[in-house]
């Protein structure tokens, strides 16, 4: 690693004068993708400014529109065992991230900001239409994950909330590539007395993104025959070694089914 | 660099660190307990793991000056004050659950962290629980073995024999 100094604030509005004052300076948060980007000298900030030492970013409630609202430093552990009887989906969702000892470490927040195009988390705030609070504005899910790696985020400025609606079914299917532990492809899928959301991660080159077609179909039946005939197009996604475009494609099929026959 | 304090199996220590020095760099090379194994170093061999506030996280993906004012235990402190091991440390040995031992410090953190939550773990309860923890001499039937033992629980074939 190149080195740095480490800033620990304990409010937001210090956090954010730190990264205000450094525009070398980069926000941390459980540092489970930020470390390992810094060993493999990927990135050379002057600063890394924690946020996992500020109380008011960390915990979960309930509040009065029956929303479960998450700081953004909450870790997976605590998002896994805090909302098991709330929003069962986006615990399992969490309680599968990595392993044990990540899941200790790893925020909330930071997953969200990094957008990696094969984490859960986004798929869990793009399918529950969740809003991303900031320590200046509130933005809806569906306008804050851009592309690969890409958020709609300003310079310096910091995730500290997010507010997932509940749904009345959801269900969180993750293909998970076997050596990392990230999704090869994973649907989340909710139901809303409004209308049913399915965001895929892991497959697309452009990041998390809902697939429109399904959810037009789960809108008319929401049931996983309705699903027959509708293939996700290989064209834009992710091929590597472990997994082709036509193969991820296929699994985006497979992995809505299982999820519409958890959440029935 | 920033002087560091924390309390490590229950001894305060202080001492500089920089921004950039990991927990594990830190137990190792300032504290010299080298009982915490470097493996991978990226985060997904679980050698590094040690107890931070009483939950296991690995310590080379995180910074020493992160733990300060922690409470942070390593595989030297697992065993009892008069020296001799710990009932999980004992299990290992009886269940032949080490062969080169490189892994061990860290099977033994995440079984101790697994057992304060989960008492009396299954088979596969304990299998998903070590998924971050890698033994290169594969020797996990006998790890399992091990924290079933310690967990006084009966010894049944395992269902992946």
């Amino acid at each position: 690693m190149y080195s740095f100094d480490i800033e620990q604030p304990k409010t937001i509005a210090d956090a954010v004068a730190a990264l205000a004052g450094d525009e070398e300076a980069m926000a941390l948060g459980g540092g489970q993708t930020l470390i390992p980007t810094l060993k493999a000298r990927l990135a050379a900030p002057s600063r890394l400014i924690s946020l996992t030492a500020i109380p008011e970013m960390h915990g979960i409630c309930m509040d009065d529109d029956g929303r479960v609202c998450i700081g953004a430093s909450t870790t997976h552990a605590e998002v896994a065992e805090g909302v098991r009887a709330s929003y069962p989906a986006l615990s399992a969702l969490a309680g599968h991230i990595g392993d044990p000892a990540v899941r200790n470490r790893g925020t909330l927040g930071g997953s969200i900001a990094n957008n990696d195009p094969s984490a859960c988390y986004p798929a869990a705030a793009l399918g529950s239409g969740a809003t991303i609070i900031t320590n200046a504005r509130a933005i809806a899910a569906d306008d804050f994950f851009t592309g690969l790696f890409e958020t709609c985020l300003e310079e310096g400025e910091i995730i500290t909330e997010l507010r997932f609606s509940v749904p009345e079914a959801a269900s969180y299917q993750k293909f998970a590539q076997p050596a990392s532990r990230f999704a090869l492809v994973g649907v989340f899928l909710a139901r809303f007395s409004d209308g049913v959301r399915v965001a895929v991660t892991g497959a697309s080159e452009g990041g998390v993104y809902r697939w429109s077609d399904a959810e037009a179909a789960l809108n008319e039946d929401f049931s996983a025959a309705a699903l027959e005939g509708i293939a996700a197009s290989p064209q834009g996604m992710i091929g590597d070694i472990h997994a082709s475009p036509e193969y991820r494609a296929h699994l985006v099929g497979v992995m809505t089914r299982r999820a519409v026959a958890a959440a029935s | 660099m920033a002087a560091v304090t924390m309390v490590v199996n229950g001894n305060s220590v202080s001492a500089e660190a920089e921004g950039r020095t990991l927990l594990v760099e830190f137990l190792r090379e300032t504290l010299h307990l080298t009982g915490t194994h470097v493996g991978c170093d990226t985060s997904q061999c679980g050698a590094c793991v040690v107890h931070v506030s009483g939950k296991a996280v690995k310590a080379c993906t995180m910074f020493a000056q992160e733990a300060e004012g922690a409470e942070v235990a390593t595989i030297e402190g697992m065993a009892e004050p008069d020296g001799s091991l710990s009932r999980l440390q004992q299990a290992f040995q009886d269940h032949h659950g080490l062969q080169c031992g490189f892994c061990t410090p860290g099977m033994i953190m995440s079984a101790a962290a697994l057992l304060r939550e989960n008492p009396k773990p299954d088979e596969a309860e304990i299998r998903a629980y070590l998924e971050g923890n890698i033994c290169r001499c594969t020797g996990y039937h006998n790890i399992i073995r091990a924290i079933m033992a310690a967990s006084g629980q009966e010894l049944p074939q395992l269902a992946s024999q």
